[in-house]
């Protein structure tokens, strides 16, 4: 098993005493090469869950073992580092560092994990000429369009061979066949055998995936396998 | 490994960050520039003056003492000194015949005159009326020629000694040797050459001439001041040859038993104390301007950091959702202010070591660029940027990804 998510609560204090109960009891299991989206209104808990999934955050109580290793007991560094070597983000907005090109974006994630630059270089170039950006390495963000930053986005988070790709809202400021192009991407690396999440709010955009997770208010709300 | 490459990987983050704000960053920088400048150009030239002053004094001799009528050094006294009774030739006289320590004693007097020989010209240079004692007391020999004997100055023969300057400029080729040349209004026959000896201060030994204390007296009068030059048998005993000197003074001088010297002996080494003084306070003024100067260019570094992390909560989001610990951000941002600060230090290194050699040709004052120099700017570099660029670096390290992330 992949991941295994146990009643998992995450509480906010916004102040005043004021607590918003963003997940309240929610558990899932993931195993390898699924293909899932998690769907559900604004307010639904799906951006706090994928946070949790991702590692950028800890649940307040409830329990998350990722590949066997509770996550919800590791220190920040911990976290850091299962950031680096095992998710594969990919925002909505792209988030690539503006004045970086191409290339050095795909090579991020490895130099934080201390990779030599001369391979750095190697891997971070099959990784950008498997989505098909094999030449516009030495450009910057703005210089691509949309939809080829966030092949960008996608190398970068292939580069480190990372266990579960983690994808939120990935075509939310795309045009629609743009938005098509992306799924295919997705869609190979499912079949390649990498695990996808996709956080979603769009029906057909979710449609693409074999397995819904629908969150209303906190709590799942429905969990099906499609055909 | 790991580290060097997250080091370099920071400093080209610096550069792209910096190349992005030229404007900006070339303004942080500014006071840091002036901060090292003005420490290094100050150093060089104390440095520079240390040379120059420690090769000056070594020309006074650490042996030789000076019974004038006034004490270096001291202004308090110089009203007082005013009334004293003059030195005299006859207290010359007794020393020498009554002290034990002294090796040689030379009453010697000064005037500036010009020198003339054929069509050539000198003006201002500083003519000494002497003894034959002098070449020792001075510690200068003749390179050519003869030094001054008991019978130039008993039978004040017209003769003079000339520095190696003098006989540069004013005979070129021809060897001066025997040749007339004229003191203000008298001819002197050129009897000796002396070797190069330098500065002491602003006064070229190399363009003195020397000529017997008789005709010095004749010639420009016999009230201008006497120092007594008095060169010791043993340096060590310099301490026992002041009190027997004293003893000599009061006696001839005539001092009541209960009443102060009415004389000074000069040594060396008040000289070198009084420099020091000067140093020090330079090094002062110029750790002082330095330090304000620094600790501006530090808060302007400070500042300046903190907007970039304020500009780049977003990016620093970026970089910790794809890996980066606490201390790879904190590694990130302290390096873009070191390199704040030493983009700089090194534009203030070497302008300070330009302004310092400017001044040096310009003035009387040397300059020396010393490895130290660099030491010290580097120092301060480094403690700038980390001092200052440390607070805003923690703030960047500590930020939520999450926050950081959905930050515009």
């Amino acid at each position: 098993m992949l991941i295994d998510i146990n009643n998992i609560e995450k509480t906010y204090d916004i102040g005043n005493s004021n607590l918003v109960r963003a997940l309240r009891g929610v558990s899932i299991e993931i195993q390898d090469n699924e293909y899932i989206a998690i769907m559900g209104p604004s307010g639904s808990g799906k951006s706090t869950l994928m946070n949790i999934l991702g590692c950028l955050d800890t649940p307040t109580s409830g329990s998350y073992f990722f590949v066997g290793e509770a996550v919800s007991e590791m220190n920040d560094n911990q976290l850091a580092e299962i950031r680096n070597r095992e998710i594969g983000f990919v925002f909505q907005t792209f988030n690539l560092l503006p004045r970086a090109s191409a290339l050095h974006n795909v090579e991020l994630p490895l130099i934080y994990n201390g990779t030599p630059a001369s391979k750095r270089k190697a891997l971070a170039k099959d990784s950008l000429e498997r989505v098909g950006l094999g030449d516009r390495m030495e450009h910057k963000p703005n210089e691509l369009s949309g939809g080829q930053r966030q092949r960008v986005a996608i190398a970068r988070a292939l580069v480190n061979n990372p266990k579960i790709i983690l994808a939120d809202e990935p075509t939310g400021n795309l045009d629609t066949r743009t938005g098509e192009e992306i799924m295919e991407i997705f869609e190979d690396l499912h079949e390649s055998g990498n695990t996808v999440i996709l956080v979603t709010h769009e029906e057909y955009i979710a449609e693409h995936t074999n397995r819904i997770v629908r969150l209303r208010d906190g709590v799942i709300e429905r969990d099906e396998a499609l055909a | 490994m790991k580290f060097l490459i997250e080091l370099w990987e920071g400093f080209k983050i610096a550069i792209i960050a910096l190349r992005a704000n030229k404007l900006r960053a070339f303004l942080t920088t500014l006071g840091i520039v002036i901060g090292i400048t003005t420490v290094i150009a100050i150093h060089s030239i104390i440095i520079g003056l240390n040379d120059a002053f420690y090769s000056s004094i070594s020309a006074l001799g650490s042996d030789v003492l000076y019974i004038q009528k006034f004490a270096w050094g001291s202004h308090d006294d110089w009203l007082k000194a005013m009334h004293r009774k003059d030195i005299t030739l006859k207290e010359a006289e007794a020393v020498k015949e009554q002290s034990t320590y002294a090796k040689a004693v030379a009453p010697t007097m000064a005037a500036r005159r010009t020198i003339k020989f054929g069509s050539e010209k000198l003006n201002n240079v500083i003519v000494y009326g002497t003894t034959e004692d002098y070449i020792i007391t001075s510690n200068v020999t003749p390179e050519f020629g003869r030094p001054l004997t008991p019978l130039d100055v008993d039978h004040r023969r017209q003769v003079c000694l000339i520095g190696s300057e003098v006989a540069e400029k004013l005979f070129n080729r021809v060897n001066p040797l025997g040749r007339k040349i004229m003191i203000g209004h008298s001819k002197f026959k050129i009897v000796g050459v002396l070797e190069k000896r330098g500065k002491v201060f602003d006064v070229n030994l190399d363009t003195r001439v020397v000529i017997p204390i008789g005709v010095f007296r004749k010639l420009y009068g016999s009230r201008r001041w006497v120092t007594i030059e008095v060169k010791v048998k043993d340096a060590d005993q310099i301490e026992e040859a002041r009190d027997e000197l004293t003893g000599i003074l009061r006696r001839v001088r005539k001092v009541p038993p209960l009443k102060e010297n009415d004389f000074a002996i000069n040594q060396q080494d008040v000289i070198a104390d009084l420099y020091k003084n000067l140093t020090t306070a330079l090094y002062a003024v110029a750790f002082g301007v330095g330090a304000i100067s620094l600790i501006v260019g530090g808060i302007g570094i400070m500042n300046i950091m903190l907007v970039s992390v304020t500009e780049r909560t977003r990016e620093i989001g970026i970089r910790k959702a794809i890996g980066a610990r606490k201390n790879d951000i904190l590694w990130q941002f302290l390096v873009e202010s070191v390199t704040v600060s030493a983009i700089g230090g090194i534009i203030g290194i070497l302008l300070g070591f330009i302004i310092a050699k400017v001044i040096a040709s310009a003035t009387f004052l040397a300059a020396a660029i010393s490895p130290i120099s660099i030491i010290i700017g580097v120092g301060f570099i480094a403690i700038v940027g980390i001092f200052f660029g440390i607070f805003p670096a923690y703030k960047a390290s500590k930020l939520d990804p999450i926050i950081a992330l959905r930050y515009e």
